[in-house]
């Protein structure tokens, strides 16, 4: 395994795991863990298959006994538990902000898919691969991450025009 | 298939259809100014969030993690917590350092070292795991000198030769092969009367040219003695009292001079 190629791989997977978990140093605890990983294991890499998709095959890996180790997320407020102060501007800070904030609402199968083929510009094949699931899958996941996705911007965009009106 | 379903309209967005199937799309698109819509907002969404998190990319990496990808740099035998233990001690260190009177001179990496683990960190832990190692300290024992000496200078590319300290009281028990930040390293090992171990760590990695005096650096119970010479670097690491630690260090840079 190249050090070259794996420190150029590195700050996409750091881009992913944030936009992934979150929180900065959650992932980039995640990246650390994905790297002495792949260095333990550096045999099974084969030159000439994608480092991309087996570090982030990795990570993901990682990811999953991160999350069966802890328990369940808490609940997400939204509108139907008690209005969110929101600042009622439309700059494109605050649409990304929100973005953000409705990214965190979907399951985490379907934003990592979102992710993956959205900002990793992975094809369906290396999600696929790097998942570990069929690429029908990553196609249902997708379809549906994305239209969850509108709809929660769409609720954002209407509750906002609600409060400007009044 | 007939008509394209919404699979293939994240399918066409993603560029993932083979021509024909794109210009079906295309087609239901053109007549269907709901999909259309659809397909505008996921390609929008798309886009913002890659503008969201591009910003990532253009972050300083943080230094762990680029120590980590720089090279095996964590060896691979040593379990986690003896390394935060020394990283730890190294701030211990560091911290007592900047408050006692040798402050400005202890533990400063020089530059050439900055995108790797420092010399006498490497030394210190190669000397932390190997020296209490009762049955196999060494891969190749004091009694086969000449191999070592013909395997590790071929190993490293250039010759080396481990040092007779017998004046200060050491005797050569062996050497073995490490993996540096870029390449092998080798490892001599030496006792004296008492049991004491002491190990000479001998990289050939050093690019930056800049020889330097004789740095001293305490990693937890380990100090180490450590100078850059041309290409090599060395470290000098013990448990033994830094007094002691410079005379043996002071020897073993005669001989190495006049080799």
């Amino acid at each position: 395994m190249d050090s070259h190629a794996l420190l150029a791989e590195l700050p996409r997977l750091r881009r992913y795991a944030r936009a992934l978990i979150g929180d900065r140093a959650a992932a980039d605890d995640l990246v650390q863990d994905t790297l002495e990983r792949a260095w333990s294991r550096s045999g099974q890499w084969r030159a000439g298959n994608e480092l991309r998709t087996w570090l982030f095959a990795i990570m993901h890996n990682l990811r999953i006994d991160q999350l069966r180790k802890q328990p369940p997320p808490l609940q997400p407020i939204d509108d139907e538990h008690g209005e969110l102060p929101t600042r009622a501007t439309q700059s494109d800070g605050i649409e990304l902000a929100d973005l953000a904030a409705a990214l965190g609402q979907l399951p985490e199968e379907q934003r990592a898919v979102l992710l993956l083929v959205g900002v990793e510009e992975m094809s369906y094949a290396e999600v696929a691969s790097s998942l570990g699931i069929p690429a029908g899958t990553v196609m249902s996941r997708l379809a549906r991450g994305r239209e969850r996705l509108r709809a929660l911007m769409n609720g954002v965009t209407s509750a906002k025009h609600l409060r400007v009106v009044r | 298939m007939s008509m394209p379903n919404e699979t293939e309209l994240h399918a066409y967005l993603d560029g993932e259809l083979s021509n024909e199937a794109r210009e079906q799309v295309e087609h239901w698109l053109a007549s269907d100014p709901a999909a259309a819509d659809r397909a505008e907002t996921y390609r929008q969404q798309k886009l913002a969030l890659q503008q969201l998190f591009h910003p990532v990319l253009d972050e300083a990496l943080p230094p762990r993690l680029q120590a980590l990808a720089s090279a095996p740099a964590k060896p691979r035998w040593l379990p986690t917590w003896s390394l935060q233990r020394l990283a730890a001690s190294v701030a211990i260190a560091i911290g007592s350092a900047a408050l006692g009177w040798f402050g400005h001179a202890f533990y400063r990496p020089p530059p050439q070292f900055a995108q790797s683990l420092p010399l006498p960190h490497q030394a210190a832990v190669a000397h932390v795991v190997f020296s209490p190692d009762v049955r196999r300290p060494v891969e190749i024992s004091a009694e086969h000198e000449d191999q070592l000496v013909t395997w590790l200078s071929k190993r490293l590319g250039t010759p080396v030769r481990p040092p007779k300290l017998a004046s200060a009281g050491f005797e050569l028990i062996g050497g073995r092969l490490l993996p540096g930040n870029s390449g092998p390293v080798a490892q001599f090992m030496y006792h004296d009367a008492s049991g004491q171990r002491l190990t000479l760590y001998v990289s050939t990695e050093n690019t930056g040219n800049r020889d330097t005096a004789f740095r001293f650096a305490q990693e937890g119970p380990v100090n180490v003695f450590y100078w850059i010479d041309g290409k090599f670097g060395y470290a000098l690491s013990a448990g033994i009292p830094k007094d002691q630690l410079a005379r043996v260090a002071t020897a073993v840079y005669d001989q190495l001079d006049k080799q």
